[in-house]
């Protein structure tokens, strides 16, 4: 190795150590870390035998862990597919609308995105209050007339999910919106106006050349979808509690892994290996759910 | 490019068509802005007053409000702890990220490619999952109730997209300009400080629009790491403060307008920064 070599060696170390030091202790080691862990039996903080796959078996197979884990992922569930066919839908139809320029298009674009930026805990606390029994929704409701379709927004089982998911919606569409503007604007303006001399139709024209066109868009909002609906938790932490109440009705596996590690499935103490199980789990259904969804859109890809 | 891509075509149903469009938006603006609009206003009424006319407007304006949750309350400090930890975290993000990305983009070596992965991989990872190694981590770093454990996270969730983001830009920086700069004596840091940091500043500012939002606004790492009052962040005292006065609508609402109103504000001066630097990351 030569002296050049060496100071070259010495520069790249110097620029790319710091960020890389920081990255594997807090990011990859903690992920080695969880998998180590999840294979062992623990008493509080304290590391104990080795048991291999019993924790997993714990999750997967043993009351109450099973029960309320099911029940959490398919909250989880409910939380990917409500946004993808609300959230996201509207999503592409904003982005749509607003790239034909209709007036006041640049007000709008600006308008719908205010919501991202907020904290999700302070929209959960407002709009907890708002949908608080005497809140400002059924409030509305009474003034209009329609105080039959009061309710317990919150409170009711069947509701509670699908209120937290809409409240979600209202602060996050803004985001996908301008993704797909983004993307939509990008189309090649010859393709367009090709099809338009040909007289092709507005929705022929949006399902056979816009559509395939931000294809790579739609993946990567499917991707952050997922990836979101496995890690929601200050939304149900703000508007609903830690134990996913009314009776576990609103529970994800972002609260249950953190009623597991911090405090108990049902009240107890820290359960630090079947916690780490449940965090491999998340790791896991991230990432097989974001490469097969990366997998099976990518064949949906064109090149121009 | 962007498409010029109007409407066409004028008959009656295409004139209904884009006024039945035009009001759906303008309905949708005020599902954004009515829940604004009465948060603030309610913040100036008596729990009374609120639960009796919530749509009315409020009888008198009064600032006491704002002054019991700003002083006594805490939010003053809860405001300052995260405009500081959010401005540390910032610091380091923007400063080793862009040293990883010169050093991965700048130089050619065989482990660069493994290097940018290692960087990269940490874009997908929900680093939540990882919050009992993290936490065990931090009890042994000592670093539990010290505001270094929830910085050293969030610098540790800025790094991946700032590298992927500016190692893009960067490798876009002719060779030319470096060769010329090594001519003239410069050195290594030389050329990443007074060549191509210079040339990427505008990718600067996206990336701390990008960053700077989700770790000004992070609840779950302030939540487990930082216990004692005196470090909360604004989401974390926020939420203490709704524990506590769960039944006082009035302050809790002036609570609520503290903690949305600055970036409110911040977002009506520096709205095409903001939507810039928000959808870069997912665009490019």
């Amino acid at each position: 190795m030569t002296a050049k070599d060496l100071r070259k060696g010495l520069w790249i170390a110097l620029f790319v150590l710091p960020g890389l030091v920081i990255v594997c202790t807090v990011i990859l080691l903690p992920l080695f870390m969880s998998l180590f862990n999840s294979l062992f039996g623990w008493n509080q903080l304290l590391r104990g035998d080795f048991v291999g796959l019993d924790n997993f078996r714990k999750v997967f197979g043993t009351e109450p862990y099973k029960t309320r884990f099911l029940n959490a992922l398919g909250n989880n569930l409910r939380w990917f597919a409500v946004t993808m066919a609300v959230q996201n839908t509207l999503g592409l139809l904003f982005g749509y609308l607003l790239s034909r320029r209709i007036a006041g298009h640049e007000f709008f674009k600006r308008v719908i995105f205010i919501p991202v930026l907020f904290s999700i805990v302070a929209v959960g606390f407002l709009w907890g209050l708002y949908l608080r029994p005497n809140g400002l929704l059924n409030g509305f409701l009474k003034l209009a007339g329609r105080a039959d379709l009061m309710r317990a927004w919150l409170g009711d089982e069947r509701l509670a999910t699908f209120s937290i998911i809409l409240v979600n919606i209202w602060r996050w569409v803004g985001f996908p919106s301008l993704v797909f503007l983004a993307a939509i604007d990008n189309v090649p303006v010859e393709c367009l106006e090709a099809a338009y001399l040909d007289g092709a139709r507005e929705g022929t024209i949006f399902r056979r050349i816009i559509l395939p066109l931000i294809v790579p868009s739609i993946t990567v909002i499917t991707v952050l979808t997922i990836i979101g609906s496995l890690n929601v938790f200050e939304q149900i932490y703000t508007m609903a509690g830690l134990d996913g109440p009314p009776n576990f009705s609103t529970d994800t596996i972002g609260t249950l892994f953190y009623r597991t590690a911090f405090g108990s499935v049902d009240s107890g103490s820290p359960e630090i290996g079947v916690g780490s199980a449940i965090g491999v789990v998340i790791y896991l259904l991230t990432f097989v759910a974001s490469i097969l969804s990366i997998a099976s859109l990518g064949r949906k890809e064109v090149e121009l | 490019m962007t498409t010029d891509f109007r409407f066409r075509g004028s008959g009656p149903g295409r004139k209904a068509l884009i006024i039945a469009i035009e009001a759906a938006f303008i309905a949708y603006a005020a599902l954004i802005f009515y829940p604004l609009a009465n948060m603030v206003l309610s913040s100036f009424k008596t729990t009374r007053e609120i639960l009796q006319k919530p749509f009315a407007l409020p009888s008198r304006l009064d600032f006491s409000n704002y002054a019991v949750v700003w002083v006594e309350k805490g939010f003053g400090r809860y405001f300052l702890n995260s405009l500081w930890i959010t401005a540390a975290s910032m610091a380091f993000v923007l400063l080793f990220g862009s040293m990883a990305a010169y050093g991965v983009s700048r130089y050619k070596y065989r482990l660069s490619t493994l290097v940018y992965m290692l960087f990269l991989s940490g874009i997908m990872l929900p680093l939540k999952a990882a919050i009992i190694p993290l936490f065990i981590l931090m009890k042994n770093l000592r670093l539990i109730d010290k505001p270094l454990s929830v910085i050293l996270v969030f610098i540790a969730m800025g790094l991946p997209s700032t590298v992927f983001i500016l190692s893009g830009f960067m490798k876009a920086v002719p060779v030319d300009l470096e060769y010329a700069a090594r001519i003239d004596g410069c050195s290594d840091w030389g050329i990443y400080r007074r060549i191509v940091m210079p040339v990427v500043a505008p990718a600067i500012s996206l990336v701390t629009i990008y960053n700077a939002v989700p770790i000004w606004n992070d609840f779950f790492f302030p939540l487990v790491f930082l216990q004692s009052d005196r470090w909360k962040t604004l989401p974390v005292g926020l939420t203490s403060f709704f524990g506590q006065h769960s039944t006082n609508w009035s302050l809790l609402f002036t609570g609520l307008s503290i903690a949305v109103l600055p970036i409110l504000f911040l977002y009506l001066f520096m709205a095409k920064y903001f939507i810039r630097g928000m959808t870069s990351g997912a665009v490019k």
